[in-house]
């Protein structure tokens, strides 16, 4: 065979074609981790053209047809943009693994070869929680929390006046975030790796990205939400100040290896039906004739919810009543865009709100849908997610994006005490990647900005405690606008003006982009009191602060919740929640018998 | 396309030519915060002013977001300098309120911290570009631009 192979290998390179000596490539990748009976797409690619008959594919020592059930589709050529040939590919979608173990693929053709082994693991067979209820502080990070429990709750002697709800979650595990490709990170692999127990490439959602530029013929792989609707009759919710189509609430139904393809992840959105959506991100959900659509088509989606059930809100006085019918699904689009911060909708009135008066919060949005959510006696999934922790991290926004991460411990607080009320749910809180964020001292903001702004932030003893004010008791400070302000900075950033305090105008824009794709300081803050222009350290294309290769720490409490500790690859994360959900058993049919 | 000379360019173009044509030619201005009368998740409303303008000449003040080439047939003129680039990034994406201008030549472009003055034919509904296939709903056709 090995004799043969080498002959075509030497054959097909004469007439012009070759079988290079570099490997090929299988997907899911080698050492993947994969629900048992959850459907995923397998692929091999070769490089360079290898003819059908003179491909090998074993999956522990059987014929991959036998073992996987059916014969691949053989693609003889594969091309990239420019329609240059890349190789021959097999492709199979729908595969499903029955049986719990290790499987081991042997990919040989010519004088390449390549194994992956995959682990694939089985559940309880029987459900520990209910509920779970998954809430993300997008970019969330150590130095984030520690800043929200100073400027919410404040500090004496040292310790802490109070503590975040958060801080009380019993079980905890480090997270690696990184992609397939990349130690470094994004929204969409991180949430898609959460979401689907497999990790993904920087911009990719429920797929491995392959070779191949249309963005949504990759592998897929089950997402939580199509596992759900496959086991169980449990509801799903996802609540997001993001834009729904954007990664992280896209993450728990979409495929596809490009996140901004956004006017087709409304589409995978409706596919799935979740029975609570709430956000933003209205404009892929209008049809392209109206003022403020984003779409190119003449589809609906507002209409096409209505049609599927859904009562549909646009601002928090609809959610409201929204929440008090009886419709069982909600569909609530806040924004054309993402939803503006804590601080701008309730102390600030900047970014848009002038224009979205009446945006719910986080909280409200929370709260509708757990009234709504557990109303189905089989249980929900919700999906929680804090954006503008991240949205405002990456312009160098601290106390944004520190307000938003109090809003999101207010969130976690709901979650606590509907999960005190109802012990069968497992409350999950953590991050999807980090910022290169760290809160370092105090600013001495006391009197006007001079121009030497630096010898006044307050570092070791000299830092003191910040002046925050709470006389609501509603945990959020009642202004930012404080003397002696916490004294946070990113360890990246583009060029830009250090203005060294709070940014009471609108969300902070430290660069815009110049010719030729270089990024230079926005000068619009120059003449800000006590600016300075702070050269930048990360190569001059990028916009605004990167994501951190940090850890996340991850909490959570509840029925499954010990299974969290030490570090766990971010994938490891869904089989804890496949597992409290005992995903591995379909439950749905019981359901019916029942 | 034809269109009338601003007053910035009578000016250029010398004093007899600018006494020759009325003060009232002069396109009308448009600001961002005029393009819309409402605002809501399910559509915006246009403005009475953008309803009226729609076909007509105008002149609208902003900042030259990137353009996808160096040198390019159309621009998105944004209320404020764009923070990130939607053309190069897919985790970014527009503004509410952008106006496309298609200019009547290819053009460089500008810097970026520069105050730009566009004019040309207000155009208004939903149109895909058909080279780049990126979608606008209000443009300015055979526009041209100077600093403001």
């Amino acid at each position: 065979m090995r004799k043969l192979s080498a002959a075509l290998a030497a054959s097909t390179m004469l007439t012009g074609f070759a079988l290079s000596a570099t490997a090929a490539e299988i997907y899911p990748l080698d050492r993947a981790t994969i629900l048992a009976g959850s459907p995923f797409d397998f692929k091999v690619e070769l490089e360079g053209v290898a003819p059908q008959d003179a491909v090998s594919v074993l999956v522990n020592g059987k014929p991959y047809a036998e073992a996987l059930g059916k014969p691949a589709e053989y693609v003889a050529e594969e091309k990239d943009e420019d329609g240059a040939i890349m190789g021959s590919a097999l492709i199979l979608r729908g595969v499903t693994l029955a049986e719990p173990g290790r499987y081991t693929v042997e990919v040989k053709a010519g004088d390449q070869s390549r194994s992956a082994t995959w682990e694939v693991y089985g559940t309880a067979t029987a459900p520990k929680a209910r509920n779970v209820i998954f809430i993300v502080g997008d970019g969330l990070s150590v130095a984030h929390r520690t800043a929200a429990r100073i400027m919410s709750k404040g500090m004496t002697g040292g310790k802490a006046n109070g503590r975040l709800a958060m801080d009380d979650l019993d079980h905890m595990a480090f997270i690696g975030t990184s992609s397939t490709h990349s130690i470094a990170t994004d929204s969409a692999n991180t949430m898609s790796a959460y979401m689907t127990g497999h990790k993904a490439r920087v911009n990719a959602l429920g797929v491995y990205a392959d070779r191949t530029p249309d963005s949504q013929d990759d592998p897929r792989v089950e997402t939580i939400a199509e596992a759900l609707r496959r086991t169980t009759e449990k509801s799903i919710g996802i609540v997001s100040t993001a834009e729904l189509e954007d990664a992280t609430p896209a993450a728990l139904v979409a495929h596809t290896r490009k996140r901004g393809d956004k006017e087709d992840i409304v589409g995978m959105i409706h596919d799935v039906q979740p029975e609570v959506i709430l956000g933003g991100g209205s404009a892929y959900f209008l049809k392209s004739d109206v003022p403020g659509s984003k779409r190119k088509d003449d589809k609906d989606y507002v209409q096409m919810f209505r049609d599927a059930g859904y009562a549909v809100a646009s601002t928090g006085a609809e959610l409201k009543a929204a929440a008090g019918s009886n419709s069982g699904k909600i569909l609530g689009l806040f924004h054309t865009g993402n939803m503006d911060t804590w601080l701008d909708r309730n102390q600030l009135k900047k970014g848009t709100v002038e224009k979205f008066p009446d945006q719910p919060g986080l909280v409200d949005m929370t709260q509708a849908a757990l009234d709504q959510l557990s109303k189905n006696p089989e249980g929900f999934f919700l999906m929680v997610e804090g954006a503008s922790i991240d949205k405002m991290s990456h312009p160098l926004d601290w106390d944004r994006a520190v307000v938003e991460t109090i809003e999101l411990d207010q969130a976690v607080a709901l979650a606590r005490d509907f999960a005190a009320r109802n012990p069968d749910t497992l409350v999950v809180v953590t991050g999807d990647h980090t910022h290169g964020v760290s809160l370092i001292g105090t600013l001495d903001r006391s009197t006007a900005p001079d121009s030497d702004m630096r010898e006044r932030v307050k570092v070791y003893d000299d830092a003191g405690f910040p002046d925050y004010a709470d006389a609501d008791r509603d945990g959020y400070p009642d202004s930012v606008d404080v003397k002696h302000p916490l004294a946070i900075f990113a360890s990246n950033y583009p060029d830009y003006y250090e203005t060294f305090g709070p940014k009471l105008d609108n969300p902070f824009t430290p660069a815009i982009q110049a010719q030729d794709g270089v990024y230079v300081a926005n000068e619009a803050y120059k003449d800000v009191p006590g600016a300075v222009l702070r050269q930048g350290n990360l190569p001059r294309e990028n916009d605004t602060a990167v994501h951190a290769v940090d850890d996340i720490v991850l909490q959570a409490t509840g029925p499954g919740a010990e299974a969290f500790k030490g570090y766990m690859e971010q994938s490891d994360v869904y089989k804890v929640l496949a597992d409290a959900f005992a995903l591995g058993t379909v439950q749905k049919q019981q359901a019916a018998q029942n | 396309m034809t269109y009338p000379l601003s007053r910035r360019a009578c000016l250029a173009g010398g004093l007899s030519l600018s006494l020759l044509r009325p003060a009232h030619a002069a396109p009308a201005t448009l600001s961002f915060d005029e393009l819309y009368a409402s605002f809501s998740a399910l559509g915006l409303v246009y403005s009475d002013k953008v309803k009226a303008l729609t076909g007509q000449p105008i002149r609208m003040q902003g900042f030259m977001a990137p353009p996808l080439k160096a040198e390019a047939q159309f621009f998105v003129l944004t209320e404020i300098p764009m923070a990130l680039c939607p053309f190069c990034s897919t985790d970014a994406d527009w503004p509410d309120n952008i106006l496309v201008v298609y200019l009547d030549r290819k053009r460089t472009f500008t810097p970026p911290n520069q105050r730009i003055e566009a004019r040309g034919v207000l155009e208004r509904g939903s149109w895909t570009d058909p080279e780049t296939g990126f979608v606008s709903q209000l443009r300015l056709r055979g526009a041209r631009y100077d600093r403001a």
